[in-house]
């Protein structure tokens, strides 16, 4: 069974069509990148995904188990954990406070909660940073806290949102680093919604591609980007140029 | 039930009273809804004016309503200093911040008055103070008269200014979009001062009114800052318009209240009322709409 | 931080305990070494940093301002004497009635607040309201007194009734201190585990710690509901130190304004600040009534105006109030709520 089921997924906002009756899947262990234009609808599938908005028509599972409509913070229960795309870092706590509050999602007690905070921080190249304030950090790491607390939520799959926004090449690359190793060493499932391409690529073992709040294509990188509807709408020339990552 | 010219009576009375409650309110919402400000020391302004029109009548036997001038303009003044030399700087700190210095403000201004006039009441008495207009069967204050009318007038006069004068378009302007307004390059704080000294001189015009109408004490400060707060919520945060009916509206279910109920029951239907609102349409009489 | 010398800061390391252990002996010793006056004076300082301390979890770790926390004062305090009067109930079983009953209130405004959405100033105000409310009301009922006030038999100073709360000035302070030292430590408690994370992530960012799992709503109405319950407790032991009860004193929005001094001037959402700014508060408020009245000269509202200026100024020079300076001084981080 797939981790992620998304059937039929629809919603409105007054009358203006967000999502049009969506449908993907995503495989437990895998990366599926979800991309569009602007105004495609990524991070209202993204957002109804996490409990943001509940979808006017359609279902959402976790394996499974129906997650749609359920408020934020029992999706997050049910297992999925996710990022923002305006990073949202309790900046009057220290890096380590930050990954310990979504650490106590799985554990018992505050040590318990530290030990794995810690171990997460390890992962995502923090470890260093730990006691430093939230808000002193550059956004390249702040991303990477992002990250990191939604991560030490033990969650089955990790929605990330446009984490790449705003990053340098060389960021870019450090993260896509970070996030394969985290991928393979937690087991987490990732589906990511992105813009930057390099990143997708590099990432992906299935893209989704939106366009109008529907599914256009849906497939590995290498068939997408030679999907004649797809390179119609959105990524014309970025095609040729974006290669697969090494 | 008690008959009708009881009842007629109350709601006139009521109505007279609430007018000039609309005024003191018209100032609080003013001072909110362009400054942004929850003047905590609106009931002590007023009560400063009150002592001072207590002050002018008993040392220079003026009338409140000659007084009523005087303090506009004084108050008026003081206003404009005062938020353009101290509170400004506390624009754009944390809300509670401001609420925590209007506070402040009202401890030192109601005891100041405390430790100078002492806690006994005091009062004015005119000539005409006990006298009433006759219409038939109902029986009016005259002060209570006059005092509405005074009120109608400043009411009048600052919603002209409000519409008529460049000035008050300016500050209309800056409540509705203060980033676009500093943008234009509209001398935001000027206007900012402005409107907290028209807020200070409307309170101490209703001072003058009111202190016809009941004992001076030193302590009225915050019954009158939770009445005025009381109104404007009622009326809406921010709507003028919502003030002036949310004073008559106040007004006249306290007078009815003193009679229906006890007289000591009638603050608790202002509160009353503004839980329900709070509860049920939390933006008010004029608000607007909910999202 | 400090980045003096090792010495120094060593030294500076030192300096907490050894003020903490001074504080304790000073403390523990005082009714024995004290005039009656210095203890009734520090039974309110302790008073004060008790009921700051309580509303202080529902402004620091719920992160709403309440304007209206004389209405649990005056509830727990009503309750109590009330059957004490009426039943003859002491005030050890009365406590229980007390917090029950704030907590239900506490819960009611709490989900006011956070299901109905009214915060900010709106909020504020609905708790001026209630508390006004409560005020008239107790004014009207007679089982507890009216406005003439509930009277309860004045306590035998020389003889200790624990069961009854009655004895010397010297049990009560003692009371208090206990109490006050239990809020501060039930407080710094809950800090290092799970709900003082949990509060301090819904403080800072209540979308991103929904998204981690927190039910924000549970906990902000447990901060509320804490914060009305500890605030019962301290009207109790007022009825029963005070011996007689006025709606308009209780209930008044003065008094409202007297709880949140505390914790406003000595820090607004610090562990220590509201211990901080009762101590300056009732130093600097009851010290200048005893120069004047040493002077011959009573002047009614001098303490009020004096504690007025207080908050101004420290609203202005310290919006963080006086606690974090001197725990620098003291070479402590000021532990935030």
């Amino acid at each position: 069974m797939p981790l992620l089921e998304v059937e039929e997924v629809s919603k409105a906002f007054r009358g203006l069509r967000a999502v049009a009756g969506a449908s993907f899947s995503v495989e437990g262990q895998s990366i599926t990148a979800l991309i569009g234009p602007n105004g495609a609808g990524k991070t209202t599938l993204f957002n109804l995904v996490a409990g943001v908005y509940r979808p006017d028509r359609g279902e959402i599972r976790l394996r499974g188990r129906s997650i749609a409509g359920l408020p934020a913070h029992r999706v997050c229960a049910a297992g999925v954990g996710r990022t923002f795309q305006l990073v949202k870092p309790f900046a009057g706590l220290s890096v380590l406070d930050n990954a310990i509050v979504g650490a106590l999602n799985g554990e018992r007690t505050v040590s318990g909660a530290r030990a794995r905070a810690v171990a997460v921080l390890e992962r995502l190249g923090l470890s260093g940073k730990a006691e430093v304030a939230a808000s002193h950090l550059t956004l390249a790491d702040r991303r990477r806290l992002e990250v990191a607390r939604a991560l030490a939520t033990r969650p089955s799959l990790l929605l990330l949102d446009e984490m790449m926004a705003g990053l340098r090449p060389t960021e870019i690359d450090e993260l896509v680093g970070v996030l394969r190793s985290v991928q393979r060493e937690e087991g987490v499932t990732i589906l990511l919604t992105e813009h930057v391409m390099r990143a997708v690529m590099a990432l992906a073992d299935q893209i989704v591609v939106l366009h109008h709040g529907e599914v256009i294509a849906r497939g590995e990188p290498a068939s997408i980007v030679r999907d004649p509807a797809v390179l119609d709408c959105y990524l014309g020339e970025d095609a040729a140029a974006g290669e697969p990552g090494a | 039930m008690p008959a009708l010219p009881y009842v007629a009576n109350a709601v006139i009375s009521g109505t007279l009273t609430g007018i000039v409650y609309g005024l003191m309110a018209l100032g609080l919402s003013a001072i909110f809804g362009v400054v942004r400000l929850v003047n905590f020391a609106h009931g002590e302004l007023m009560t400063l004016a009150m002592y001072g029109a207590v002050g002018a009548f008993q040392g220079l036997a003026l009338d409140p309503f000659l007084t009523m001038i005087a303090a506009a303009v004084v108050f008026g003044g003081f206003g404009y200093v005062l938020q353009r030399g101290f509170i400004n700087r506390f624009i754009h700190r944390p809300e509670h911040l401001q609420m925590l210095l209007m506070i402040a403000l009202a401890i030192i201004i109601g005891n100041g008055l405390l430790l100078a006039f002492g806690p006994d009441a005091r009062s004015v008495q005119t000539s005409y103070q006990l006298d009433s207009f006759e219409l038939g069967p109902l029986l009016v204050d005259k002060a209570r008269v006059y005092a509405a009318v005074a009120a109608v007038v400043a009411t009048a006069l600052l919603a002209a200014f409000f519409r008529f004068t460049l000035t008050g378009k300016a500050i209309r302007a800056c409540a509705d979009n203060p980033i676009g307004a500093r943008v234009a390059g509209l001398p935001v704080a000027h206007l900012y001062a402005v409107t907290f000294g028209l807020g200070a001189a409307s309170v101490a015009v209703a001072g003058c009114a009111m202190v016809q109408l009941i004992d001076v004490t030193p302590g009225l400060g915050p019954g009158y800052t939770l009445l005025a707060f009381v109104i404007v919520i009622v009326g809406g945060l921010g709507s003028m318009v919502g003030a002036l009916l949310g004073g008559l509206a106040i007004g006249v279910s306290e007078a009815l209240a003193g009679l229906l109920i006890t007289p000591s029951a009638k603050s608790m239907v202002s509160f009353g009322l503004l839980v329900v609102l709070l509860l049920v349409r939390p933006q008010g009489l004029m608000g607007p709409g909910r999202r | 931080m400090t980045s003096d010398r090792p010495a120094d800061a060593g030294d500076r390391r030192r300096l907490a305990p050894i003020t903490a252990f001074t504080v304790a002996v000073a403390l523990l010793a005082l009714p024995l070494v004290g005039s009656s006056y210095l203890v009734s004076v520090a039974t309110l300082a302790l008073y004060l940093a008790y009921v700051g301390q309580a509303w202080n979890v529902m402004m620091g770790f719920a992160g709403q301002l309440s304007l209206g926390h004389s209405l649990y004062v005056g509830l727990g305090a009503y309750v109590a004497a009330g059957i004490f009067v009426h039943f003859g109930v002491g005030p050890w079983a009365g406590l229980w009635l007390a917090v029950a009953i704030c907590s239900a209130v506490g819960a009611f405004i709490g989900l006011l607040a956070f299901r109905l959405r009214i915060s900010g100033v709106q909020l504020s105000l609905l708790t001026v309201a209630f508390a006004e409310l409560a005020r008239i009301g107790f004014d009207h009922l007679d089982w507890f007194g009216g406005p003439g006030g509930l009277f309860l038999r004045v306590a035998d100073r020389n003889h200790i009734d624990l069961l009854g709360f009655r004895g010397p000035p010297a049990m009560y302070y003692y009371a208090m201190l206990a109490l006050a030292a239990g809020a501060l430590g039930l407080c710094a408690f809950l800090l290092r585990r799970r709900p003082g994370y949990y509060w301090r992530a819904i403080r800072e960012d209540e979308i991103a710690a929904q998204a981690l799992g927190i039910d924000t709503f549970r906990w902000k109405m447990l901060a509320v509901v804490l914060s009305s319950a500890m605030t019962a407790i301290a009207g109790v032991f007022f009825a029963f130190y005070n011996n007689s009860l006025f709606p308009e004193q209780i209930f008044g929005f003065g008094r409202s304004i007297e709880i949140i001094l505390g914790p406003v001037i000595g820090g607004l959402g610090t562990l220590f600040g509201p211990v901080v700014g009762a101590v300056a508060l009732v130093l600097l408020g009851d010290g200048t009534t005893e120069i004047l009245a040493k002077a011959g000269v009573e002047l009614p509202g001098a303490r009020q105006v004096v504690h007025g200026l207080l908050l101004l100024l420290v609203t202005i020079y310290l919006p963080n109030g006086l606690w974090p300076p001197l725990a620098r001084a003291l070479g402590v981080r000021p532990r935030r709520l």
